[in-house]
This record gives C-alpha cells, structure tokens and sequence, in this order.
C-alpha cells in the first residue's frame, strides 16, 4: 500500500484506527526526541554562555544555528522515508562531487581544504552532507538485497562507504573521514554481516593500522603521541589534553559553579567553546553535571534505537539505527578525547560545541527519524 | 535455508536487525559506563591532585622588589637614584620563530651582537612559563616608539619599565659609591634567596656593596590570579615591599668634584675628612670609570679596555694603594722622638748633606746634596730635612718608633665603610723575623726614618694620622656615614697621650710653618691663605737611586718617577678638614700635591665660613678638655 493512499483514507478510517491522530502525529514529531532535544540545546547554550566568557554575540549566533536546525529537523520529518530513499542516488552523487570540488578548489583554512564556497549560497563544508548521504545511500543500496547480505552487496556498499571516506581524509579532515565511515559500518553491521566477516575486517584493520600510521599528516601523528604520552611537551601538543584533564578533575562532584570555572575562564583550557567543551561543564558542575548530560544523551540514543525497531522497513531500520549509533560515536569520541583515554581527533560535541553546520546535520538526521517514526502505517500491522 | 535467502523473509530480517540493535545496546551502556568510570576516576579519586593543579596554574606567589635607598652627600645633593629604565623583553611561549623575531627587531632598533648572546644566555635559565626574558635595555625614547608602532608585527614582544640605578655625577664618585649590577650566580648562592626573590641588582663595591642591606631594604609579597597568558586578572593578597632606606653620606659633592677637578688628568688619590667626626668629605681615586656602564651590563670589550689600561681606573687607589708616606710622615717620627726623650726642640745637628752609620760606609742622604746646615726639630720640619730624621731614628730604634706611629694607625685597617681597604705596611723587627726571617738592619730603620724603605700607607692612613696629630691626640675614624652632629666617641683606642701636650702645639707650629714661612716647603701653595694651613709634604721614591746617582726626572720613566704627596689640616688654629694627596709620578710634593690640597681647603673653608665660626664655638669645650 502506498503512502499516499494511507494518508487520504486516514480521515476516512479514522474511527476504525483506534489511535486518533494526535497533534504530534500530524506534525510529525516524536514528542520524547523533541524534548530531550530542546533541554539539551538549551543547557548547551548555557554552558557555551560559560565557554564564550559570557559573549553574547557567540550565544545569538549559536542560538540563530539551533533555531536553523530545529526548523530543518521540522522540515525533514514531514518528507516520507521514500522520497528519502528514493532521492538518496541523487544526494550521494552530489555529495561525491561537491568533495571533489573541495579538493579541487576548496577554501585553505588552518591548513586543511574543507570548505566550499558556491556562488549564491553561503560557504560550507560539503563533509557534512556526506554524513547523512552515506548512510542513507547504503541503506538504499541494501534495501533491495536480501538480508543478512551477501558478499557482493557488502562490496558494493563498502565501495560507496570507503570513496567519501577517501575523499575527505584527503582534505585531510581525520574525524570527519572516521565518523562517516562508522556511519557507513554501522549500516552494514545493523544489516547483519556475519560475525566472521566482522572479525575478518577488523583483523584488516590491525594488520593495516602501521600502514596508515605512514599515511597520516604529521599533526595527526603528533596527536596521536601526545595522546599516549601528553607530559612530552607540556606546554605544546600536550598542552590541551592536560589542561582539559585538570578542568575536568578540578571539577569534582559538584563543579565549581557556572561561570566560575577557573581553567576556562582564565584561558588556560584551549578550545573551550568547540571540540574541549565538556571539560567546561564537568568544571563548573562536577560529577553530577556530566552524569546527566550522558544521561540525556543516553535517552536520545536509547530513543533512536526504539525508532529504528519500531521502522517498518529495512530502509528505515538500517538507516535510523546507523543516525542513532553515529550519534553515539560522537559522544563517546569527543567526551573520551578530552577526559584522555582516546587520541584528540577533531569531534565536536553534538550539539553543545560551537559551530552551525553541525547543528543542522545532526537536527536533520533527527528529522530523518522523526520522519521513519511518524510515517508508519498503521494498518500494515 | 537455500531458498529463503533468495527472496526477501521479512521475519528473518526483523529478527537479525533487532538482535544487532540489542548488541549495539549493550554496547552503548558498555562504552557510557567507561566514559563515566573515567570521569569518576578524574572527578572523584584524583581530585584533589587536579585541584592542586588548577590551583597552580592560575595562583601565583609573586614577590615584589622593594626600592633601593638612594644617596645623598651632606647637602642633600642627590648622588645615587633610581631612574625609570625601558626595556625590550621577549616572551619565548608567545613567539613561535625566536630568530624571526629578533631579525625584525634588529631592523627596527640597534641590536648588537652582544645583545643577542646575552639574550640567549637568559633565555636559557629556569624561569616561570610566560616570564619575559629581557633583550636590551635603556631603549631610547625614539627606539620605544618605533617598537610601539609596528607592534602588530611583534606578537609576544613588550615593552617593560623598570627603575635601574643611576649615578648622576657619572665618574665623579665611581670610587666612593662603587656600583650596582646584575646579581650573578656566586652571589645568588650567598645571598638570602627570600628577600632577594624579585631583585635583580646587587652593590659589587663600594657604598653600594657596604651598605647593601640597608639600601635594599625587604622584599615584598603579592598572591596573583593569572590568567594562561600570564596577565594579572585579580589581586589576592598582598604585602608591600619596604623600601630601602637611604643614605646621608658625610660627602661633598661639591668639594669631590673640587678635588677631582684639582687633580685634573693626574692619577693619584685625594682623600679629605671632617677632623671632629672623621666624616668623609672628598674621595678621589683617579682615574675613575663610569659607573652607570655597569648598571646594565658593561660590553665585553668596554670591559677589558678598563681592566687593560695601565692608568688602572678600576684600582681604588685612596683605598687600596699602598704608598711609602715619605717625609709626610716626619711630623710623627718627630713626636716619637720626643716622646721617647731621644730629642727636643733644642737638640741641633750639623747636616752635611748625608748621614752615615759606624761600621758601614753607606752614605743615607739628603735630597738636598749639600745639606740643610744647622737644624733642629722645627727646621728639620720645615725644610723636610733627612739627615736629621735618620738621626733621631737611628737613636730611637725601629720597634718604639713602631708601637708610637701605631698610635695613629698606621700598619691596620682604619676601619673605613669600605669593601676591600688595605692595611698598609708598619715595619717592626719582630714583622722582618716572621715575614721574611731576616733579622732587622739598623739602616732600615734610617729609610723607616724618612716614611720610605718597607714602610708603606694608604692614603686613609696618613690622612687619619693628620687628623688625630690635628686633633692633639684624639683618634677619628674616616666614615662616609656618620650620624649628623654627633661627634664620634672613640671608647676603644683611648687619646693618644705625649709626655709633654706642649709637644702638639709646637709640632703644629712646624707643620704650619712648613707652608707660611720663607723656608717652608709648601710657602708657594699657602700664599695669600685667609686662614693657616699646618702641613707636611712628601716626596716618595719610586726606584731606589744608586748611590752617586743624581735624581733626575726628567731621564726617568714616567711610572719611574717619584709620588708627590702632601698632607695637611686647616684651620691650623681650630681645625676643620684634614687633606691627604698622592700624586702618582707626580714628582714633588711641594709644587704638585700641595696647590691641590690649597683648592680643596679654599673651596671647603669658604664655603663654610658661617659654620665655621659656630663650629669655633663648638669646639672650645672639647680643645678645654684635650688641655687638661
């Protein structure tokens, strides 16, 4: 039964239902994500207030970025999983291309090309469309195979995993490239590759690792001796990591207070506002505060994970379980750099740290499950 | 099995994905609860350690300098301060290319090579992250400016201002005051690391090292709150440093640079004391350095051109230069004489132009090659005869004319507020024996006769002996500090006491008539005196002469030729200031030290006519009291 269908025969049938349609059903939202959402962009705000030595300007700025995302998430959830799906060819395409262009004429900053300035739109980082492209593309892709797939469809959909991957590593742009590929492994695990298979690509994978340890810039090497062994160099590379070790243990089990953090406030925590700044809020509200902040992480992911089950379809299931764990891996990635028991590669945390297309990625990933959640037929069950 | 995995079994494909969701779940919770056993770990356990650290980073003990003393001479006059100094200084942590840096600098101001080694030098030393290291100082008005506009083009380069000693009279008072300069590492080890934690500079001689801890005074304390860039964002505690305090030297600038000038390019030594409290009026040793070259660090080749020079300004003569009295020290052996009955004033001998010893065909002669003719004590004095000097000390023998010239302190250390003062050369038989494990000649004590041979004195020594002869008795100790009005006490060395106290007046008489009779040595420099001056000159031989030899100055080197010395004290009737001058190869007493001595008792005498008068006053009870 086509979609559409349901939606007409919807008034119709209305009474035979049982469910009538609530204000969130039309709307499409998923009341639980939405709040927790809402709660966690907002003491995101105000830690970033903390963060940003109380700049206002950064606050409206972030804050005009949450209303963006929000509204794309809106939008996102009213599109059907089909047209998704049925769009995904022409979204990955696009995306490939825009990468190359990055690379091609891509704008220098801090030594790395990732931004890409189009005439008429403003300046962005063509990445982040592949965060979304690749998984939606791939659970396209296996969609139409037979599940648990075989090795030809897990082929194919490593090729359409490991060219973007490529790509963006070669920017070089490390935690992007990682976190698209997990996004990409994640569908391909969800689809349920056998566990030899698993074992075999991770056996690769460390047989590998020396190889790329040749292949990496060398900053990307640096981090990652720092990250073994920080007190090298005190006062340079590993500079951040034991500043960002001293706010976080400072902190204690109830912080300092907001605003009273004082390795964030007298600038000796770097990066504050961006990739580092969990260690602000573990600062100024302890233990306690960084326990309810993964706490509330963990409702959204707990939430996406019953989103993916709950789908109807392999699309739907592969694809909002892949949002859900990418989701996670930024969590973990980034709370687990700045506390030092992972190597620092550049993860923002979702949606506290600064920085807008980020927020407008991760709120339409959420569109995309609100999308999945909302559209189910009822009458298919 | 085959079949079902050609087509699509719904079922199957429900039941691997939620078994795969349920791992991901597991492996969630897995992953959460390591993320929260690490920050237990880092919140909970090693808090206190990162509380430590926290608390490290942001506080810090900073200790304050306090402000060194300044000096003043007895006017008021300001000879040592402490003048805001600019410097350059770098901070390493904000500079990523440090030979980037100071190439740009170097294109902007004058950055010597010096500079650049000395910068490296510091750079290298133990320091607090974000401590600036400091690259050139006394930056120009025009060079500070030219830093402040192209500031931008500097990241982690500041301007620093900063009191640094001064010394307004440049070479004036090099020798007196001495200097202050960087603190190095040997006096680091010595010094009291707490009160000098925020000083930089140290006194290395002079004033300034004498009076160190006065001038420094105690240093201060204040808790910071910094930020990471080392900028001061609050003020926790703080204890203010105590100045140090300043010093009122008995000196006279305007005396000093009298004498100074008197001397004009001569080397030689000047020293001129209050003969009431011993205070210190003039002290010149010359030629002197700049001490303000010092201050921040003397250049290398600066340095050695001092230290190289055969005029040795760095040699603080008036202190440390041993030199044979000569015949200033005739007044003394005269009243030793007397004292010890070998003489009067009524003993007169016949002088041939030379004196000689039996059993010994050595002729000791006089410096006038056919001699004095008939002379006494008061005409030995005035003409500075020798021959009858060797006399008297041949009868009264080398040890009681030892323990009398001891009296006057001669042969020890006057105890002067100086770093380093030499103690001169008293000769005595039992100081032969040991020293040298000779026994003593009797012509040796001929040459002691005359203030030549193995005796030897500083120019303190014979100006502290004038003072005590000027004194009738009473010892003064030259000081550069003495507490104003106050006479000095001499509990320990008791007035110097003669058989007869007739004996002063009538040696004062000699020594006055030295300079204001037709005879007197030193009548050319006393003409026209408004006051008396009571003096004796001094001619000290440099090389031994052979025996025909004839001395001539002219045929001689000129680090050969003789020192010129002359000391006196004036008013003779009431006196005020004692003055000692050596010459360096200056030749005669009379027509070269003694118009020094002149200006420096016109200059002081006049200038204090009024005080005088009051000071006559003064001192009556205490010229009653040495009559009794």
């Amino acid at each position: 039964m086509k979609q559409k269908d349901f939606f007409r025969s919807l008034p119709l049938d209305g009474t035979q239902g049982r469910r009538s349609v609530s204000f969130w059903q039309a709307t499409h939202v998923d009341a639980p994500l939405f709040i927790a959402l809402i709660i966690l962009c907002a003491s995101g705000l105000a830690v970033l207030y903390s963060a940003s030595a109380a700049s206002l300007p950064v606050i409206q700025r972030q804050a005009t970025f949450i209303a963006i995302g929000f509204t794309a998430m809106l939008i996102i959830a009213q599109i059907p999983p089909l047209v998704i799906k049925r769009w995904a060819p022409l979204l990955y395409v696009s995306g490939l291309i825009l990468l190359a262009a990055v690379l091609w004429k891509g704008i220098d900053a801090k030594g790395a090309q990732r931004w890409l300035s189009l005439p008429g739109l403003p300046r962005f980082q063509p990445s982040e469309i592949m965060k979304l492209a690749v998984p939606v593309m791939i659970a396209q892709f296996f969609s139409k195979r037979i599940i648990p797939i075989s090795g030809g469809a897990l082929l194919g959909a490593f090729t359409l995993l490991l060219v973007p991957a490529f790509l963006i590593a070669k920017q070089p742009d490390l935690g992007t490239s990682l976190i698209i590929s997990a996004s990409g492994i994640f569908v391909i695990f969800l689809a349920g590759t056998s566990w030899k298979v698993i074992a075999g690509g991770i056996g690769m994978g460390l047989i590998a690792a020396p190889g790329l340890w040749f292949q990496m810039h060398k900053y990307q090497q640096q981090r990652v001796l720092t990250f073994l062994s920080p007190e090298r160099d005190p006062l340079g590379a590993g500079w951040n990591i034991i500043q960002s070790k001293t706010a976080i243990g400072s902190g204690g089990l109830s912080g300092k207070g907001w605003l009273m953090g004082t390795q964030s406030q007298l600038d000796f925590l770097p990066e504050s506002s961006t990739d580092f700044i969990i260690a602000v809020l573990a600062e100024e509200f302890g233990l306690l505060g960084v326990s309810l902040l993964i706490s509330l992480y963990l409702f959204i992911v707990i939430r996406g994970i019953y989103i993916s089950m709950e789908a109807q379809d392999t699309f739907c299931r592969l694809l909002a379980g892949s949002i859900t764990l990418t989701f996670f891996v930024y969590v973990f990635v980034n709370i687990g750099m700045v506390s030092g028991i992972l190597p620092i590669v550049g993860v923002p945390l979702p949606l506290i740290s600064i920085g807008g297309t980020s927020i407008i990625t991760l709120m339409s990933g959420f569109g995309i499950l609100m999308s999945i959640h909302t559209h189910r037929s009822w009458l298919s069950h | 099995m085959t079949e079902s995995l050609n087509f699509k079994n719904l079922n199957i494909e429900r039941r691997i994905h939620q078994q795969r969701l349920l791992i991901s779940v597991v492996g969630i919770i897995t992953l959460a609860f390591i993320l929260l056993a690490r920050l237990f770990y880092l919140q909970v356990i090693q808090h206190e350690l990162y509380t430590t650290q926290s608390d490290k980073n942001r506080v810090q003990l900073e200790a304050i300098a306090p402000t060194r003393g300044l000096i003043y001479d007895r006017n008021g006059q300001l000879l040592a301060d402490n003048q805001p100094n600019y410097s350059i200084r770098l901070v390493p942590e904000r500079i990523t290319d440090i030979n980037e840096t100071l190439n740009r600098i170097s294109a902007l101001i004058i950055i010597s090579e010096e500079h650049i080694k000395r910068f490296k030098k510091r750079h290298k030393r133990r320091r607090h992250p974000f401590e600036a290291v400091p690259l050139k100082f006394n930056l120009s008005e025009k060079e500070i400016s030219v830093i402040a506009v192209n500031r931008h083009l500097l990241p982690g380069v500041e301007i620093a201002a900063g009191l640094i000693r001064h010394y307004p009279h440049d070479n004036f008072l090099a020798h007196a005051l001495g200097y202050v300069a960087r603190i190095n590492e040997k006096e680091l080890t010595k010094l009291d690391p707490e009160n000098y934690s925020a000083t930089h500079y140290i006194g290395k001689t002079g004033i300034e090292k004498q009076y160190e801890t006065r001038l420094h005074g105690t240093v201060g304390y204040q808790k910071v709150e910094k930020d990471a860039h080392g900028q001061i964002v609050n003020l926790l505690e703080r204890q203010d440093p105590i100045p140090g305090k300043d010093l009122h030297l008995s000196l006279d600038l305007e005396l000093q640079k009298t004498a100074s000038l008197a001397l004009a390019d001569r080397r030689g030594a000047i020293i001129a004391i209050d003969t009431l409290t011993g205070g210190i009026l003039a002290f010149v040793s010359q030629p002197a350095y700049n001490p303000n070259l010092f201050v921040t660090g003397i250049s290398h080749k600066n340095y050695s051109a001092l230290r190289d020079s055969k005029a040795r300004p760095l040699f603080n003569r008036t202190l440390k230069g041993q030199y044979p009295p000569a015949s200033t020290l005739k007044p003394f052996i005269g009243l030793a004489a007397l004292n010890q009955g070998v003489t009067t004033w009524g003993y007169t001998i016949k002088d041939p132009g030379w004196y000689q010893l039996e059993n010994d065909d050595r002729f000791y002669r006089d410096w006038k090659r056919w001699g004095h003719g008939k002379v006494n004590l008061e005409s030995a004095i005035i003409e500075s005869c020798d021959t009858y000097f060797y006399d008297i000390a041949h009868k009264l023998e080398i040890d009681p004319l030892h323990d009398f010239l001891a009296q006057f302190g001669f042969g020890e250390k006057t105890g002067v507020d100086l770093p380093g003062e030499a103690k001169g050369l008293l000769p005595s038989r039992a100081w032969k024996r040991t020293t040298r494990g000779q026994a003593w000649y009797p012509g040796e004590t001929l040459n002691a006769g005359i203030g030549q041979g193995f005796m030897l004195s500083t120019p303190l020594q014979i100006v502290t002996a004038t003072a005590t002869l000027a004194n009738k008795g009473r010892r003064v100790y030259p000081k550069f500090l003495t507490p104003p009005g106050t006479k000095q006490d001499t509990p320990f060395s008791p007035a110097i006491t003669l058989n007869k106290h007739s004996d002063w007046d009538k040696m004062v008489t000699a020594m006055i008539k030295v300079n204001h009779s037709a005879h007197g040595t030193a009548r050319n420099s006393a003409k026209g005196a408004h006051y008396l001056i009571a003096g004796k000159t001094g001619t000290a031989q440099v090389l031994g002469i052979a025996q025909e030899e004839k001395y001539d100055a002219s045929k001689i080197a000129a680090h050969h030729r003789d020192h010129a010395l002359y000391t006196a004290f004036a008013p003779a009737d009431a006196p005020r200031i004692a003055v000692t001058v050596i010459v360096e190869n200056g030749g005669s007493g009379s027509s070269v030290a003694a118009p020094v001595a002149r200006k420096i008792f016109d200059a002081y005498l006049s200038a204090n006519k009024d005080s005088l008068k009051q000071n006559l006053t003064a001192t009556a009870p205490f010229k009653k009291r040495a009559h009794e």
